[in-house]
C-alpha cells in the first residue's frame, strides 16, 4: 500500500540519460530506504539516514545533480562515528529539505542539539552549509521550526565532480520550455512542413487582402464576388478535390485554411465551405464524369459561383419533410422542381446551384440548375444581421425544366446532403477557432492598452481569468479538430465526431466572442474593433450546418442508441 | 538566348517579430523565433520566375546558405515557381560568422559552377542591412552589376535595369552575364498558390558543402558585442530662443 507507492514513485529515477547502472540500483536502494525510513523506529531511522547519505553520494557522482558534493565517505564516517541518531537525522532532513520531515525539529530539540554539539561538529556543519546552503545553517542558529519548513531547496557550490573516468562534468541544466500563449501545446510541431507553408501564405493573403476590405463590407452589406476569384487563383477553392485543377491537400490543410479566413470573417469562409465542400464536393464525389469535366475546374477557378439548396422555409433541422419536389417527364427526359430553398448562402450571386428534391419515389436527390433556366429565382434575403458580407438569399423554383443530364447519379437518399454538410461542417470546427483566436487575441492587446484605475485592465482577476478560459478552450479545440482532420486523412473519421467538433468549436467561440465583446467595454459594440462582428457572425455559424442542439441529439443517439429527433417512437 | 537564373534567398527573423537581445551580448534571440524569407529575396525570386514565363531564361535556381532550416526558405522559394534549390550548409560558429564576404564567395563559385547567365539578389537583409553580397559576388566573378534594381528588362544580349539612387532613377545597360540585386519597387511577389506548394514538395534540394565549393568561411570581422540602443530620454521644453541658447551652451553642445 503506501510502501509500495512510495517505492515506484522513487524507482523512477530523474536523470536516467545520466545515470549508470549502478546508480539506478542505488536510487532503489534510496527507494527502499526512504520507504523504511517512515515505518522504523528512531534508532532504524538514524541508521537508515546514514545509510541514505552515504548512498546519496554514490549517486551523485554519477547523477547531474550534485547536491551531497561534501559527503564523501570519509565525512560520513566521521559523522557516523560520533554523532547521535538525532543529528544524523537532522543532516538528513537538511540534505533532503523536505518540510514535513523536519517537522519534529521544534525549539525544544534545537536547544537540545546546539547544548550537545562540539564546536567541532559545528564546524564541521557550518562549512557544509555553504555546500547546502539552507537548512544545516539556520538550523544552528536555531530558530525554531519554522526554519526547516523554510528550507529552500539545496544548492550546491562544490567544484563539478569527476565522474568515474576522471572526466570534468558540467552541471546540466536543461534548457527550460517557454510556454507560448498563442500556440499553447506547440501544434507547429504537429502539423507538416507542407501544412504550415499553405497556412503561413494564406495567412500572409486573408491579412493583406480580407482584411482591409471586411470593415465596410460588412458595414454596408456588401458581398465582393471578386474574392472567390482571388481565392481560386490561390487555389483553395475545393483543395481536397484531386484533379479538375484542383490541389489535392490533406483534410487538415482545408481546416487551417479555414482557420485563417474566418479570423477576417466568418461569411468569407461560410462562402469558401460553401464552394468546396457543398458545391465542388457533391459533383465530384456523386456527379458524371462530364459533370465534373463541365463544372470543377471553373467552380474551382472561381470563375462560377456555386451554392447549396437543402433547407427550406419550414424545414430546417428536418430536411427529410422537405416540400421540394422533382417530377420525371419520360417525353421529355427532364426533371420539373418545384419548391422554395431558403438561408442559401450566394444564391443571389450563384451561377450553378446543387439543389435536393424529393423524386416520386419518396427519395431525395441531388440536381444541378443553372442560372438562367426559367423560372429559377433568387431573391436575397434583406436585415440580416450576422454573415454580413456574403450574399444570402432563397432559391425559387416556379416549374423548372432540368435536363436528365443535371441529376446526380450516384447518390440516393439524405446520405448525399449529409456527405456534404459533414465536409463543410468539418471546415467550420476549424474555423470558428479562427474566430474565436482572432477576439482573443484582440481582448488581450485591448485590456493591455486601456487604463483604468491606473492600471491596464489586464492587471485584474477577472480578465486574466477570462482570457485563460478562452486560452484553454481555444487551445484544446484546436488540438481535437487536428487529429480528427488526421483521422478524415485516414479514412477513419465517424460523421458523429465531426458533430460533436463543430458543435463544440461553434459553441465555444459563440461564448470567447461574446467575452471578448464584453472586456472590450464600450468600444466592443464598434464595428472598428472587429469583436461585435465575429459575436453576430458566431450566432449563425453555431445555428447552420446543424444547430448546436441538433448535434447534441446526433451525439445522444450515438450514445444511448435511442434517437431524440422525433416523439412517439 | 535564355540562361540560368541564380537567385539567393536568405532565412532571417520574420520582420513582424520584436527583436530581444540576448543578454550575454552576443547577438539576438534566435531560438524559439519565427523567421522566414527576406523581403527583398521573395523580390528577386518573384523577378526570376517572372524571366522564365516571358521565356527571357531557361531556369530559376534558389540558393540558400546556413543550417538545415534553410530548407524552408527554398522549399517557399520552390512554392514560388523556382525550378530547383541548392543548399549550402553551414552550421554552427561558421553560420554565426557568416557575412557578405563568404556568402559571396559561395554565390560566385555557385554562378560558375552552374553556368548561370544572371544572379539576382536581394539588395540586403533586414538583419543585416549590409548591403554588400550582391557587389562584392560582381566583383569576385567580375561580371557587370546592375544594383537597386526598380526594373528589368532583356535587352538583346544584356540587360537596361532602372536603379533607384538618391537623386532620383538611373538607367544603365549592362552586358549578361551580370549581378543584380532586388529594390523594393521591382515587383510584388506572388502568393504562393496551394498546387504550387504541393509540387514544391517534389522539387530536388540539392545539398553542398562549403568545402566542396573550394570556399573557406573564416571571418575578418569578430563582433565585440550586441546592445540595444539606448532608451531614449524625455526632453526639455523651452519657453522662449534665449532659454534655448543658454541651456545649449551650459550643455557644452555650443
Amino acid at each position: 500500500m503506501r510502501l509500495s507507492a512510495v517505492q515506484s514513485a522513487y524507482t523512477r529515477p530523474t536523470n536516467v540519460a545520466n545515470q549508470s547502472l549502478s546508480s539506478r540500483a542505488t536510487a532503489h536502494s534510496n527507494a527502499i530506504g526512504r520507504a523504511a525510513y517512515f515505518q522504523g523506529t528512531p534508532s532504524r531511522r538514524a541508521k537508515t539516514a546514514i545509510f541514505l547519505i552515504a548512498s546519496d553520494k554514490r549517486r551523485c557522482f554519477s547523477s547531474a545533480q550534485c547536491n551531497q558534493a561534501w559527503l564523501s565517505p570519509g565525512v560520513c564516517a566521521v559523522l557516523k562515528a560520533w554523532l547521535s541518531p538525532g543529528v544524523c537525522a537532522v543532516l538528513k532532513a537538511c540534505s533532503q529539505a523536505e518540510p514535513r520531515h523536519a517537522a519534529w525539529l521544534s525549539p525544544g530539540v534545537c536547544a537540545v542539539l546546539k547544548a550537545w554539539l562540539s564546536p567541532g561538529v559545528c564546524a564541521v556543519l557550518t562549512g557544509t552549509a555553504m555546500a547546502l546552503r539552507s537548512a544545516a545553517a539556520r538550523l544552528l542558529t536555531c530558530n525554531g521550526r519554522g526554519v526547516a519548513l523554510t528550507a529552500a531547496r539545496t544548492q550546491s557550490t562544490a567544484a563539478p565532480q569527476k565522474d568515474s573516468d576522471g572526466k570534468l562534468r558540467q552541471a546540466v541544466k536543461k534548457p527550460k520550455v517557454q510556454f507560448d500563449w498563442k500556440d499553447a501545446l506547440e501544434l507547429e510541431g504537429q502539423l507538416t512542413e507542407e501544412e504550415k507553408m499553405i497556412r503561413d501564405t494564406f495567412r500572409t493573403y486573408c491579412q493583406d487582402k480580407l482584411m482591409p476590405r471586411i470593415l465596410m463590407a460588412n458595414r454596408n452589406e456588401v458581398f465582393h464576388r471578386e474574392i472567390v476569384n482571388e481565392m481560386g487563383e490561390l487555389g483553395v477553392l475545393g483543395p481536397t478535390i484531386k484533379g479538375y485543377d484542383c490541389a489535392g491537400t490533406s483534410y487538415v490543410a482545408y481546416g487551417l485554411i479555414a482557420r485563417e479566413v474566418e479570423r477576417v470573417d466568418s461569411s468569407y469562409r461560410s462562402v469558401m465551405s460553401v464552394q468546396s465542400s457543398l458545391v465542388m464536393h457533391p459533383i465530384y464525389t456523386y456527379g458524371t464524369e462530364e459533370q465534373k469535366q463541365k463544372y470543377l475546374p471553373k467552380l474551382a477557378r472561381g470563375e462560377l459561383l456555386g451554392c447549396f439548396g437543402l433547407t427550406e422555409p419550414n424545414h430546417g433541422s428536418d430536411p427529410g419533410s422537405m416540400e421540394t419536389r422533382a417530377r420525371f417527364n419520360p417525353s421529355s427526359r427532364t426533371f420539373t422542381l418545384n419548391g422554395t430553398k431558403t438561408w442559401i448562402t450566394s444564391s443571389p450571386m450563384a451561377d450553378v446551384c446543387v439543389v435536393w428534391a424529393k423524386c416520386e419515389d419518396g427519395e431525395v436527390r441531388g440536381f444541378l440548375l443553372e442560372r438562367g433556366m426559367p423560372g429559377l429565382s433568387t431573391p436575397q434575403i434583406q436585415g440580416k444581421f450576422s454573415l454580413r458580407a456574403s450574399s444570402t438569399g432563397m432559391i425559387v423554383m416556379e416549374d423548372v425544366e432540368v435536363p436528365e443530364e443535371n441529376l446526380l447519379p450516384h447518390v440516393t437518399g439524405l446520405a448525399g446532403p449529409f456527405g456534404c454538410l459533414n465536409s463543410a461542417r468539418y471546415g467550420i470546427s476549424w474555423g470558428a477557432l479562427g474566430a474565436a483566436e482572432f477576439c482573443f487575441h484582440a481582448a488581450r492587446q485591448y485590456t493591455l492598452d486601456r487604463v483604468q484605475f491606473g492600471v491596464p485592465l489586464a492587471r485584474n482577476q477577472l480578465m486574466q481569468k477570462k482570457m485563460a478560459d478562452m486560452l484553454t478552450e481555444i487551445t484544446i479545440g484546436l488540438q481535437s479538430c487536428l487529429q480528427l482532420g488526421r483521422l478524415i486523412d485516414q479514412k477513419k473519421a465517424a460523421p458523429e465526431m465531426i458533430s460533436m467538433l463543430k458543435r463544440n468549436s461553434c459553441g465555444k467561440a459563440l461564448d470567447i466572442a461574446r467575452q471578448a465583446r464584453d472586456m472590450l467595454g464600450g468600444n466592443g459594440i464598434a464595428d472598428e474593433y472587429h469583436v461585435i462582428r465575429h459575436v453576430m457572425n458566431l450566432e449563425a455559424v453555431n445555428t447552420y450546418e446543424g444547430t448546436h442542439d441538433i448535434h447534441a441529439l446526433i451525439l445522444g443517439r450515438a450514445i444511448t442508441g435511442l434517437q431524440s429527433f422525433t416523439v412517439g417512437k | 538566348m535564355a540562361g540560368r537564373v541564380l537567385v539567393g534567398v536568405k532565412r532571417v527573423i520574420d520582420y513582424a517579430v520584436k527583436i530581444r537581445v540576448k543578454p550575454d551580448k552576443t547577438g539576438v534571440v534566435t531560438d524559439g523565433v519565427k523567421h522566414s524569407m527576406n523581403p527583398f529575396c521573395e523580390i528577386a525570386v518573384e523577378e526570376a520566375v517572372r524571366l522564365r514565363e516571358k521565356k527571357l531564361m531557361k531556369e530559376v535556381i534558389a540558393v540558400s546558405c546556413g543550417p538545415q532550416q534553410c530548407q524552408e526558405t527554398i522549399r517557399t522559394a520552390l512554392a514560388m515557381g523556382a525550378d530547383r534549390g541548392i543548399h549550402v550548409e553551414v552550421s554552427g560558429k561558421d553560420y554565426e560568422n557568416l557575412g557578405p564576404l563568404q556568402v559571396s564567395k559561395i554565390m560566385a563559385a555557385l554562378a560558375k559552377k552552374e553556368e548561370a547567365s544572371l544572379v539576382i539578389v536581394g539588395k540586403q537583409a533586414i538583419d543585416g542591412d549590409c548591403n554588400q553580397t550582391g557587389q562584392m559576388t560582381a566583383a569576385l566573378l567580375d561580371w557587370p552589376q546592375g544594383t537597386f534594381a526598380s526594373e528589368v528588362s532583356v535587352d538583346g544580349d544584356g540587360l537596361k535595369v532602372e536603379r533607384e539612387i538618391d537623386g532620383g532613377l538611373e538607367s544603365v545597360r549592362i552586358k549578361m552575364p551580370a549581378v543584380v540585386t532586388a529594390d523594393l519597387r521591382l515587383n510584388e511577389p506572388r502568393y504562393a498558390t496551394l498546387p504550387n506548394i504541393m509540387k514544391a514538395k517534389k522539387k530536388k534540394i540539392a545539398s553542398v558543402k562549403p568545402a566542396d565549393l573550394g570556399v573557406e568561411l573564416t571571418s575578418r570581422l569578430e563582433i565585440l558585442a550586441v546592445e540595444d540602443p539606448p532608451q531614449r530620454q524625455s526632453g526639455v521644453k523651452v519657453e522662449s530662443v534665449q532659454d534655448l541658447v543658454t541651456k545649449l551652451r551650459d550643455s557644452g553642445t555650443l
